[in-house]
């Protein structure tokens, strides 16, 4: 999937994830489309709860080889 | 001023103790709904640490100022974040749990329960945050335990202050909760296995057979440890007396409900079962017998030196799955809207088994949540 921005969180534990999401997402315009990966296994339900707090969009979710990647749309 | 970390053990303390503080849980909204540390006076609140990002006005006032304040999330990180801005914004101490609700569901408390004939002693381990309640019954220089979880450092220290030499480790059933410590307590002390033949069908190893009316010796003096079979939760359930005084019931009867029959999915099949041993098997018991079951699942439960125990008479009394008449309500109610199923419940089977060998951090994962091994939660 297109992402305007990549975040790698990899190796950061919680709350270190959602906190440089939210900076990224800061300097986005609505609409873009922000891609984080992380390892951290809090991230899998704290990212999609942090979005739809926040308003924005999660477009899609996926783990591969202990990796979480999201994909966020601005709101 | 400032921030300090809290111990798991400490914190246990406190709720045992009925302390009145105040919790701030900083994890999202599912897992604080799924599973949260409770106490009869703990004051808590839910706040996700992404909703305070930007600072914590929002809730600042709804902080008390007279009581201890300590923040919690799953793991530390998040909650020693949120516990730093609340001692910038309000001033004043803040605590965090250190390890998070990881560590708090590890933490295993013993609690006397009681002293047996000729100087031996039952006491109760109680893991708090995940509901498990587990036994060791020493006497002479000798201990059994029974249903101990995989978190072996509390018993063996336990051991060791006791002074005591480990000779039986006894599981009342495969259990479907939590991984189970008795056959890794067994093999460091040279000690013997026991688990009930009818749940060991699919084991890959050997183990002493947990038959009813076997009697299990505990030091010279001979505390006795009598095997009842008492069917339902699982085919194998067996009960223990202790000393003529104790009923150890696993996971067939809690002090507020009763156990589920549909943990590995034979909930038809083992109803009946359930119903013959709450309705016919202990009620033939002594009445004066006082149960203890292997969870809790409410903080009512706790007494005031945070043990879980009840007389047999009384539970007939009021424990509602004790007090239903029609055998077709009583089907009804513990086949049919049932909790949700524990965490990784089949996975946790097959460990038990020996069938699969998962990491010490995947078991901490699987373990994660409440014990929902009763009816209602």
């Amino acid at each position: 999937m297109d992402s305007n921005k990549v975040l790698n969180a990899e190796g950061l534990a919680c709350p270190m994830p959602v906190v440089k999401a939210k900076k990224e997402m800061d300097n986005l315009k609505s609409g873009e489309v922000l891609e984080i990966r992380a390892t951290d296994k809090g991230a899998a339900s704290d990212i999609p709860a942090w979005t739809k707090s926040s308003g924005h969009e999660l477009l899609e979710q996926d783990e591969e080889n202990d990796i979480l990647t999201f994909w966020i749309k601005k709101s | 001023m400032g921030i300090q970390a809290i111990q798991a053990k400490t914190l246990a303390k406190k709720v045992m103790n009925q302390e009145n503080f105040f919790i701030l849980d900083v994890r999202n909204e599912e897992q604080f709904k799924d599973w949260k540390v409770e106490g009869k006076n703990v004051e808590i609140m839910n706040k996700p640490y992404f909703e305070l990002l930007d600072g914590v006005e929002s809730i600042a006032e709804e902080i008390p100022t007279d009581k201890e304040v300590i923040v919690v999330c799953a793991k530390e990180g998040s909650s020693q974040f949120v516990a730093d801005q609340l001692a910038e914004e309000i001033g004043g101490e803040f605590f965090y749990l250190e390890g998070g609700m990881k560590t708090w569901s590890e933490h295993l408390e013993p609690v006397k329960v009681g002293d047996l004939d000729g100087g031996g002693e039952l006491y109760q381990f109680v893991r708090i945050g995940k509901g498990c309640l587990s036994y060791a019954v020493i006497s002479d220089g000798e201990a059994a335990i029974v249903d101990p979880v995989r978190l072996t450092d509390a018993y063996t220290s336990f051991f060791e202050e006791k002074n005591v030499q480990l000779k039986h480790a006894i599981d009342t059933h495969l259990h479907a909760d939590h991984v189970s410590g008795g056959r890794t307590l067994a093999e460091m002390f040279d000690a013997v296995y026991w688990l009930p033949s009818a749940d060991a069908t699919e084991v890959t190893f050997s183990y002493q057979p947990l038959e009813g009316e076997t009697t299990i010796n505990v030091g010279e003096t001979n505390i006795d440890i009598q095997a009842l079979y008492s069917p339902g939760h699982t085919i194998g359930s067996t009960s223990l007396i202790v000393d003529n005084k104790y009923l150890l019931t696993g996971d067939i009867l809690f002090v507020d409900s009763i156990g589920r029959p549909d943990l590995a999915g034979k909930a038809e099949d083992w109803v009946g079962d359930l119903r013959d041993t709450l309705y016919n098997r202990y009620v033939d018991l002594d009445e004066q017998l006082i149960v203890l079951p292997a969870h809790f699942s409410k903080k009512e439960e706790l007494d005031e030196n945070g043990r879980v125990m009840a007389p047999l008479k009384e539970l007939y009394a009021r424990n509602h799955g004790l007090n239903i008449e029609e055998e077709e309500t009583f089907r009804k109610t513990v086949t049919e809207n049932l909790p949700p199923q524990p965490n990784s419940y089949e996975t946790i089977r097959h460990t038990n088994m020996g069938a699969t060998f998962p990491s010490e951090e995947e078991q901490t994962e699987m373990e994660i949540g409440p014990n929902r091994c009763a009816i209602s939660s």
